[in-house]
């Protein structure tokens, strides 16, 4: 199995006729996701790839059925727009690839999400991607590259930033192990499905044994992680890597970041808390997938 | 983040209703005599510059007399905080105060909505009071949709002990404040210490806003120059970089001075990255060998060569530079030969006179090695290129051993200039122009750039390239200015293609700065 995404789910198209959206559809239907249908408000009736444009998200579900998910390449001030649109049509997945989306917009999403049962990847995302069944987003590039880079396998990736999301797969898949998914979170504070949500998604999944966490410092994302791992949430393997420790201690911009983060958010204190919850810390990046595989030649 | 100088911050909160102190911002000494007519005296004079612990650099006093007024305004015009000079200082009415709070509201990210905190004690030292006194804190999380309710926010102030009209009082405080965030869109705004004054009046005796840069643009009110947190006031490179950036909404392009004053053989280098996890790592290379950074920059985001190239040259505007070294997490995703192309182009045009690493790791990464190893064989300097089997770590002990054995050249080269045109033929890009040489195309055997064109825009009439698709198409992006039609044709062609990418400011910069 595989989280989030597989070949079965239907698939939409946030803004297919763009220049980004057109070369990511064309990346996901060579890949083998089931994209149903494309949406550019305005451009109805229109076909790209052989993929049917309709000029609303509502229109899309009602002509082709059912949509399980919608990937978003719109410019960033329209994303709350298409975002909205989708969740309101009842699409109960988004993956809002677009970066510099506003905060307030996020928050927005999140409210809205919440409102009607949905659930978010992003913003700022490259995507996610299960080897050998179908991607969304952009990773890999081209459907070739990313079937030649990413295995199949029993190991699942989740990274904060998106570049280090197909590098860890790839060297992984390199290095013979296989991977169940691989999924980037996104690199804004504000991500609809951080690290913790992604793990228990793993947890859950039976074809998956480890995880592979690529951290970094400011916010609390790997603390709450430790936080379930103690709570016995979530059980499996963990190898956790953290970026970031060379960096000046990021500017202390507020005093109520400080009072809420209280402590968390800096290299050492992720370390200490992933560590006291059992997670095998990786610190030279180049020996992620040597760790990943003694832990799970133990399993 | 973009932050707001405490007066501007506290233009907002009186806009919004929140009481804030007399004041007049002094740019010049001469302007304390209108100042001291306008607030009076005494007063606090408080210079404005990003940085806490203001008090300790004599950057904040008190002025009874208006001899002493003068001292702390010429004292404190003269300073440098962080190597950059206070421009300007508040000059305000000192308050007569019976008790100090702290308000804040801030973007809690785990729980995906904005936050009040309120605590019953302020001032400096607010993180440890919160640390230790966890009583004299208080929270409310903010439903997006209505926003902080009164109710909710006096339901939060009581917990730490605060009732009667002052709890009211607060209260209505924290509601005004809520508003100013979320009108300016502000990832945190905070009043430390919000005042209780003799009179009975709330008032906010300081203000720290920061905006979310990605709103920026919806806020002109704001005059933000550059939407961008900086540990100091943005320089003349960081601004034209950020026009760059602000003018061309593909992909992202990211660029910061990091250190100036550096001089040739302090081991400073250009840095380009590519995505902030890859380009930390690849620092962390560098610094490990004993090198100093002399800018950040990141290209990622799947950008156009053109916006590759201005980074670069930005880059290469830092005279002082050892080296260039770009490195991003090594398997990208973007097709790579267009960073090729607009590093080639850059390191061409300015005559590259310093060894540059550079990794392309990632989607088409040996179509854009051997475009950058290739294309760069004449420069003076040497250029090596790598690809996702090569780590951050091996590049950097390349750049390593470059340098070792790299000598300058004698003379200092001069950029190449624009290739005088006979017979042009050109057309508008989005951010620049094409131009072709018909005279040298002409005499063109390859015609390389028909089948290099990236968006296939590009046609043979008389067997001479021109646009297949209207001016106007090409000028609207469906030129994606990928340089083939310059860099294939300078190669493998008759050398007639060129695109011309200004950058605003650039060549002023680069004269005043050698």
């Amino acid at each position: 199995m595989s989280i989030l995404i597989d070949k079965t789910k239907r698939v939409l198209v946030q803004g297919i006729t763009g220049r980004e959206g057109m070369a990511r559809a064309r990346l996901m239907k060579g890949y083998g996701t089931d994209v149903v249908a494309g949406c550019t408000p305005g451009k109805g009736g229109q076909t790209v790839l052989n993929v049917p444009v309709y000029d609303t998200v509502e229109e899309a579900v009602d002509n082709t059925g059912q949509i399980d998910i919608s990937t978003i390449f719109v410019p960033a001030p329209l994303v709350k727009n298409a975002a909205l649109e989708a969740l309101y049509a009842g699409i109960k997945l988004l993956v809002i690839v677009p970066d510099r989306v506003p905060i307030y917009d996020v928050l927005e999403i999140a409210a809205v999400a919440k409102e009607t049962g949905g659930e978010f990847i992003g913003p700022n995302t490259l995507g996610l991607l299960s080897p050998g069944k179908a991607v969304l987003g952009m990773i890999g590039g081209s459907a070739a590259s990313a079937k030649d880079w990413f295995k199949v396998g029993r190991c699942g990736v989740t990274s904060r930033s998106g570049g280090i999301t197909s590098s860890i797969a790839y060297y992984l898949s390199r290095a013979g192990v296989g991977l169940s998914s691989i999924v980037h979170v996104g690199g804004d504070s504000v991500v609809g499905m951080p690290h913790p949500e992604v793990i228990k998604k793993y947890q859950a999944d039976p074809e998956t044994d480890a995880v592979v966490m690529f951290g970094e410092i400011g916010g609390s994302q790997e603390e709450t992680v430790a936080d379930l791992m103690e709570a016995g949430e979530i059980t499996k393997p963990l190898i956790a890597y953290i970026g970031g420790r060379g960096a000046k201690s990021g500017t202390r911009f507020s005093h109520a970041g400080a009072i809420i983060e209280g402590g968390r958010g800096t290299y050492e204190g992720k370390v200490e808390r992933l560590t006291a919850a059992g997670a095998h810390i990786v610190e030279n990046f180049g020996d992620i997938p040597q760790v990943t595989k003694e832990v799970m030649a133990t399993l | 983040m973009a932050r707001l100088h405490e007066y501007q911050g506290k233009q907002l909160l009186a806009d919004a209703g929140i009481k804030t102190p007399k004041h007049v911002v002094i740019r010049k000494p001469s302007e304390l005599d209108a100042a001291i007519a306008e607030v009076g005296l005494p007063a606090v004079i408080k210079a404005q510059a990003w940085t806490t612990g203001r008090a300790s650099i004599g950057a904040i006093a008190f002025a009874d007399t208006a001899e002493e007024a003068r001292e702390a305004v010429n004292h404190m015009l003269g300073l440098e905080v962080k190597g950059f000079p206070v421009t300007e200082v508040l000059f305000e009415e000192k308050l007569a105060i019976e008790r100090e709070f702290y308000l804040g509201i801030i973007i809690d990210d785990a729980n995906k909505c904005p936050r009040m905190i309120f605590s019953s004690v302020g001032g400096t030292g607010i993180e440890e009071i919160a640390r230790e006194h966890p009583g004299k804190v208080a929270h409310a999380l903010i439903d997006f949709r209505w926003g902080l309710r009164d109710f909710e926010a006096r339901n939060a102030i009581r917990k730490t002990g605060v009732g009667g009209k002052l709890q009211v009082k607060l209260a209505g405080a924290a509601v005004k404040l809520y508003k100013v965030a979320r009108k300016s869109e502000a990832r945190s705004a905070e009043i430390n210490p919000l005042v209780l004054l003799e009179s009975g009046e709330i008032a906010a005796a300081d203000c720290r806003v920061t905006v979310d840069d990605y709103a920026v643009f919806r806020h002109p009110e704001l005059g933000i120059e550059i939407a961008r947190e900086y540990g100091h006031p943005p320089t003349a490179l960081d601004k034209i970089a950020y026009d760059v950036e602000k003018n061309d909404y593909r992909g992202t392009f990211y660029f910061i001075e990091m250190a100036r004053g550096y001089k040739k053989g302090d081991k400073y280098l250009g840095f380009h990255g590519a995505g902030g996890g890859g380009s930390m790592m690849s620092m962390d290379a560098l610094t490990k060998r004993g090198y100093m950074i002399a800018n950040f920059c990141d290209t990622s985001g799947n950008p156009p060569a053109s916006k590759v190239y201005r980074a670069a040259k930005i880059i290469l505007a830092q005279p002082e530079i050892d080296g260039y070294f770009g490195s991003g997490s090594g398997v990208a995703s973007q097709e790579q030969f267009h960073s090729a192309r607009g590093l080639v182009k850059a390191f061409r045009e300015l005559n590259l006179s310093v060894p540059a690493v550079i990794r392309l790791g990632g989607n088409m990464e040996d179509e854009a090695v051997r475009i950058l190893t290739e294309y760069t064989k004449d420069l003076a300097a040497p250029v090596e290129g790598y690809k996702k089997d090569d780590s951050a770590d091996f590049c950097a002990e390349r750049m390593q051993k470059l340098l070792a054995d790299f000598t300058a050249p004698a003379e200092k080269l001069r950029p190449r200039p624009k290739p005088a045109v006979n017979k042009p033929y050109t057309f508008k890009t989005i951010t620049g122009s094409v131009t072709y040489d018909h005279d040298l195309c002409r005499t063109c055997e390859s015609k390389v750039c028909i089948e290099t064109c990236v968006p296939q825009i590009l046609k043979l009439e008389d067997g001479l390239p021109v646009l297949a698709i209207s001016e106007e198409e090409a000028a609207k992006g469906k030129c994606s200015e990928c340089l083939a039609c310059e860099i294939e044709c300078a190669v493998s062609g008759a050398g007639g293609g060129y695109v011309d990418l200004p950058i605003a400011g650039y060549d002023e910069y680069v004269k005043e700065n050698g």
